[in-house]
């Protein structure tokens, strides 16, 4: 049969059309997805990467929430530019812990893969109240309101839980301290320690 | 062949006696044309205010439901499932009834796609405006109201299926089989890519990680763009383009062969989104290559397209409804040149994370997905109102308001886009970094006003658009009663 007679067939018959555009549709996504699923390597940690604590990832849902990634990347390339502007370059390894992952697609500011360390905290904080003060050419919003919002420790608490049973975290019983650890901590304070924790398991290791 | 008899008969509605045809289901069509309206003004808008926020980001007044992280979700997903997706779901109800010659499938059921779809719709506009995200492009909307999603998108699968299953033409016409596509690849992709585990009502983690969770999300998001920005409103190209221009579909093989090469191909081209990055090298290649293959069936249907124009220039030289069709054609055409070439690893070491990628989606979105709707509701609110448009010389206004404003839009974020890719990647003598990122962003400020000057335009000729459909449909003095 040829083809434009096997499309009259299923032209003429809507459940064989169904199933043929699924058919062929999938293809693709069995190709590239499947593979990656079964490739260990996407899923091996890197040596010195942690899964993190519960105020860094009360920032990391700060930094969701007000979807700061929709204009900073966390992906830097293997480009000499790249890694002279920000640091060694991204690798899978670094990632394995990260639901859902962050690497963006944007960068209406600089990319964040490797911002750890490279600011001090007064710096953060003078910048997310408002960005102007410190950049004076900068278009980013500010967070003045984040001082004021206390980390929530319960929310926290259950993410911590959820995300150990679905890591397979090597070290259990962060998500009991949860509480202790936020105790008298802001958003503001969250986020930054999410900030400083960025990138940092590239330390040690040749670019 | 058959299928241009079809075709004929489809164009000429005189081919057929009107008493063999059914009463058609017109009140759910309307109901979405409505808020096919409402949706673009309000996304728009939203469109609109981010571009100025990037001018003068005072106006994020620092309330955190305005500030441009959580305001542009609010506009791509209003854009997108509210303007495009009630556009898509409204143009299939009323063009699966008129090319099966069969009354809609369950009508009951497809007043539940309707409030389903706009009630949530408006619970996800109200998420978004909170912060309630899961971070993933364009699959924002959490858990919950993913569920919800995708039991509206089978109820309107039911429907539409249900009504080609009851047609009395044995083919099914070409404006279906994309709609189909639409409806069938759409499900897929977001029943894998929203596989999560919740965590609380309203936070969930995914259930791929860091890499895995790149891949599978952007395989999504690729193809949420093939299917329903591509797919879907090629449905709406192959029946209101031949309609508009009185001619039949130039060519059913190669509507056919672009149908199956389009369905094939685009699934595989999402990688190009992750280029470089921390994905295997060999899902980035073969991303590339099927990305350049992309280019052979988008060209043919938009060829085909074009062929069936053919003859119909003098026509839409008075109609601005075909003239939005056709323009949107040869933006189809551009974006469709330019995402293949983008996806060319060394291309997008340059284009990639800057402003031309916004650039190249507006020329889609706005010149493509737009300029179709348009030109497809100038010819469906005369026909279901059974009253002639309310004012000509506003439609070509807006014609003329919309090309100025994709126009400017598109070539400000052309130079933007550049500008930053070859500014960010410049070194200097010693091979150091030869521009700070705040001087490149200096660089790019005259642009970011061109395109809010641009989206201004474009969003003025939508208010002109919604103004005159409401005078249209109803009309305030007695004469528009006629």
């Amino acid at each position: 049969m040829n083809a434009p007679r096997l499309h009259k067939f299923l032209e003429e018959r809507s459940g064989f059309f169904i199933f043929g555009v699924l058919f062929v549709s999938m293809l693709g996504g069995l190709a590239q997805i499947v593979p990656s699923l079964f490739d260990g390597e996407l899923a091996r940690p890197a040596e010195n990467l942690r899964p993190l604590g519960a105020l860094e990832l009360a920032g990391r849902e700060v930094y969701i929430r007000e979807s700061c990634a929709l204009c900073h990347t966390q992906q830097v390339r293997p480009f000499v530019a790249e890694v002279r502007r920000y640091g060694a370059h991204s690798r899978a390894e670094e990632f394995v812990y990260d639901r859902p992952f962050l690497w963006g697609s944007k960068r209406t500011g600089p990319d964040l893969h490797r911002v750890g360390g490279k600011y001090s905290d007064e710096w953060h904080r003078a910048h997310l109240i408002n960005p102007r003060a410190v950049v004076p050419s900068s278009i980013m919003p500010a967070y003045p309101w984040l001082e004021n919002t206390p980390a929530d420790s319960g929310a926290v608490q259950s993410l911590l839980f959820a995300l150990e049973k679905i890591n397979g975290a090597r070290e259990k019983g962060g998500a009991l301290r949860a509480g202790e650890e936020l105790r008298g901590k802001t958003e503001m304070d969250a986020l930054i320690a999410y900030l400083q924790s960025l990138g940092k398991s590239a330390e040690g290791r040749r670019r | 062949m058959a299928q241009a008899a079809i075709d004929a008969q489809t164009v000429s509605g005189a081919a057929v006696p009107a008493r063999v045809l059914p009463k058609y289901e017109s009140a759910v069509v309307n109901a979405f044309i409505g808020m096919t309206v409402l949706w673009a003004v309000f996304g728009m808008s939203a469109g609109v205010w981010l571009a100025a926020e990037m001018v003068w980001p005072v106006l994020n007044f620092d309330l955190p439901w305005l500030t441009f992280g959580r305001l542009r979700t609010v506009h791509t997903n209003s854009v997108v499932f509210g303007f495009g997706g009630s556009a898509l779901i409204g143009t299939s109800f009323y063009v699966v009834q008129r090319t099966c010659r069969a009354r809609l499938f369950a009508p009951g059921l497809s007043w539940m796609v309707f409030w389903g779809w706009q009630i949530g719709l408006l619970f996800g506009m109200a998420t978004l405006f909170m912060g309630i995200n899961t971070g993933k492009e364009y699959a924002e909307l959490e858990w919950p109201l993913d569920i919800a999603i995708a039991l509206v998108w089978v109820a309107y699968g039911i429907v539409f299926f249900g009504t080609i299953a009851r047609r009395k033409i044995r083919p099914i016409y070409v404006a279906n089989w994309f709609y189909g596509a639409l409806i069938i690849v759409v499900a897929m992709l977001h029943i894998v890519n929203s596989a999560e585990m919740p965590v609380t009502a309203f936070k969930s983690f995914p259930l791929y990680a860091g890499s895995r969770d790149a891949i599978v999300q952007w395989w999504y998001g690729h193809n949420a763009v093939g299917f329903f920005l591509t797919g879907g409103f090629l449905g709406m190209m192959y029946y209101f383009l031949p309609k508009q221009a009185g001619n039949p579909t130039w060519s059913y093989r190669l509507s056919i062969a672009s149908f199956w090469g389009f369905v094939f191909t685009y699934i595989w081209a999402g990688p190009h989104h992750l280029h470089y990055s921390a994905i295997p090298d060999w899902v980035q290649n073969l991303g590339m290559v099927m990305s350049i293959v992309l280019l052979l069936p988008s060209w043919g249907t938009m060829i085909n397209g074009v062929m069936t124009l053919s003859g119909a220039w003098a026509k839409a030289a008075r109609d601005p409804g075909l003239r939005f069709t056709a323009l949107a054609l040869a933006f189809y055409g551009l974006a469709t040149f330019e995402g293949p070439m983008l996806a060319i690893k060394s291309v997008n070491a340059i284009s990639h994370y800057t402003e031309w990628t916004v650039g190249h989606v507006h020329s889609g979105a706005l010149g493509w997905n737009a300029f179709i709707t348009f030109g497809a509701l100038y010819f469906l609110v005369p026909a279901v109102s059974g009253r002639k448009l309310h004012s000509l010389r506003a439609a070509n206004i807006h014609f003329f308001l919309a090309l100025a404003g994709v126009g400017v839009y598109i070539l400000s974020m052309w130079g933007a886009g550049v500008t930053q890719g070859l500014l960010w990647l410049s070194l200097d003598e010693n091979g150091e970094v030869k521009y700070s990122f705040a001087e490149v962003m200096r660089a790019i400020e005259p642009y970011y006003l061109a395109r809010f000057f641009g989206g201004v335009l474009f969003l003025a000729g939508a208010l002109l658009m919604a103004w005159n459909f409401l005078m249209t449909a109803f009309p305030n003095d007695e004469e528009g009663e006629k």
